[in-house]
């Protein structure tokens, strides 16, 4: 059993159709993400997902509970899973380590208090009041409040929005930490290179389908989409798509005999790829 | 594996919390604690008038300033911060763990309790200190003034919690929710005699909470011979426990039903 099951998932607004039968499975584990332009009903079905939205029709299953379950039931699910939403600015008048307290309360088997302000790098402001704190720490708390609970699936949304690269490295770092730990978590990001330095699998979604699921490499069939080789010749710099790069590069190794003038082999990135499988959807 | 904690206990851990936030918000304190005493201060020293013999416009005050305290601090707080805490996404991080909604509102009751026994204690003391307040002495009258204060606050509480419903945004909950309060006082006799409002004004104000508090809060603090003088000719205490548990449950059943964690 999968620990995220989706099935024919659907979800309407009025007239507006956000998720028109969605299927996906995510395994115990890994590190899924979501991608999908504005609008494209990301949101939706990740607040399905999470039990904040109803759904119109199709069968959705997280950790073997279905998010719309009420009353006890939603709380035994809610337990078991830790979710880190995209803003909250709230409760500026407690402290990093009250409110981390605090919610550990909410659980039945909490992680260590000290230990979850370690993790997330906060032993320095863990007696300072919340709204003192910095985006990037306050994002920090954000996630130690979203795993204090020692959740088996972990919700991340947006997670480093309006951080700096170093603080996005760092940050990074610990999503991996947790991965190892044996958390599964389902992020979702604008960011391309994130998903590619995290995920271990992407899905992406556009006008509330899936249009595709793969690994980050081979999104898009990029790993064996067409090289572009480009070096300088005299004064011009050339440049060429090719399916057989080392070919290539051989053939100009033996022109230029030995090295190639400010040589570089690329293919295309994960937006690349990203922007196309979006534009062509949306065409 | 460990039990959830229960809803009970939860809610008691939120008061504590809540009550900690709120003692850290210096001007909220200030303002929620001191404004009865401020406007006894005010009202107090314009109106040095007896309304009655034996009976001082400050003693009928107090009892009007007590009630009044009790949807100040209840219902109009709630409805005004709640959609604040909605607004800054707060609501919807607690929708995302295990703590149920009934542990949310029982930390609210916690905090509006807590903070109506020190603004009745302040206003008590006040009033006896400067403006000659004469305290009851019959063990009944303090009986009567327990479970009002205990059952002012619970249905200001839920009451509060059901109407932070209707603000649309948190920046706006104020313009909506203060002229009712404001209206509501004047026409429960918080600032005026009660039987010398126009008819009509009794009426409207006899369909809400704060004028049977009012008049529960006078049955304490004024003499008993005063109760001739309401407009039923009595304190009517049992209708009042009826009508305020009325309210309580109306205000319980829209706060189960309706409240809303989310934004949209």
């Amino acid at each position: 059993m999968s620990l995220i099951e989706v099935k024919g998932l659907k979800k309407s607004y009025g007239d507006v159709h956000a998720v028109r039968g969605v299927d996906l499975s995510i395994e115990k584990g890994e590190i899924f993400s979501l991608l999908g332009p504005n609008g494209a009903g990301k949101t939706t079905t990740v607040e399905i997902l999470e039990g904040f939205r109803t759904r119109d029709a199709g069968s959705v299953s997280v950790i073997g509970f279905d998010p719309q379950s009420r009353g006890h039931e939603s709380r035994i699910w809610r337990n078991r899973i830790g979710i880190v939403l995209q803003s909250s600015s709230d409760a500026g008048d407690l402290t990093v380590i009250e409110t981390i307290k605090h919610f550990s309360g909410y659980y039945s088997n909490p992680r260590n208090v000290d230990e979850v302000i370690d993790s997330v790098g906060l032993k320095e402001k863990e007696g300072a009041l919340i709204r003192t704190l910095s985006g990037g720490q306050r994002r920090r708390l954000d996630v130690a409040l979203g795993i204090i609970g020692n959740p088996e699936l972990l919700f991340l949304d947006e997670p480093t929005t309006g951080f700096d690269p170093e603080a996005r490295r760092t940050f990074w770092a610990l999503i991996q930490q947790l991965r190892t730990d044996g958390t599964s978590i389902l992020l979702t990001t604008h960011y391309l290179d994130e998903a590619e330095a995290l995920a271990d699998r992407v899905a992406v979604i556009n006008n509330g389908v899936i249009i595709e699921v793969s690994t980050p490499a081979d999104l898009g069939g990029r790993a064996t989409s067409q090289a572009t080789v480009q070096w300088r010749d005299g004064d011009a710099i050339k440049s060429e798509k090719t399916d057989n790069p080392t070919a290539l590069v051989s053939k100009l190794s033996a022109t230029f005999n030995g090295e190639i003038p400010e040589l570089i082999v690329t293919r295309p990135s994960l937006e690349d790829i990203y922007l196309e499988m979006i534009g062509g959807a949306n065409e | 594996m460990n039990k959830i904690p229960s809803a009970l206990q939860l809610g008691i851990r939120r008061g504590g919390l809540e009550i900690r936030q709120f003692a850290r918000q210096r001007e909220s304190v200030v303002f929620t604690l001191l404004f009865p005493v401020i406007l006894l201060a005010i009202f107090g020293s314009v109106f040095k008038d007896t309304i009655a013999p034996g009976v001082t416009f400050s003693q009928y005050f107090v009892a009007g300033m007590i009630a009044s305290g009790l949807v100040n601090t209840g219902f109009q707080a709630l409805a005004i911060t709640i959609p604040m805490e909605r607004e800054f996404g707060a609501l919807k991080r607690l929708r995302g763990t295990p703590m149920p909604a009934s542990s949310y509102f029982i930390g609210k009751a916690i905090l509006i309790f807590a903070s109506m026994v020190v603004q009745i204690l302040l206003l008590l003391e006040f009033g006896v200190l400067f403006f000659g307040l004469e305290m009851p002495t019959d063990p009944g009258k303090w009986l009567t003034f327990a479970w009002l204060v205990f059952l002012g606050s619970a249905c200001s509480t839920a009451l509060g919690i059901a109407f932070s419903i209707v603000p649309k945004s948190g920046r706006g909950a104020s313009a909506v929710v203060s002229p009712i309060v404001i209206i509501l006082q004047f026409f429960s006799g918080v600032f005026f005699v009660f039987t010398q409002l126009p008819s009509w004004m009794q009426q409207v104000a006899a369909i809400f909470p704060l004028k049977w508090l009012t008049q529960g809060m006078r049955s304490v603090f004024l003499p008993d011979s005063f109760a001739t003088q309401e407009v039923a000719k009595s304190w009517e205490t049992e209708r009042t426990a009826v009508i305020l548990l009325v309210w309580l449950v109306i205000g319980i059943f829209f706060s189960v039903r309706k409240f809303k964690w989310d934004r949209d």
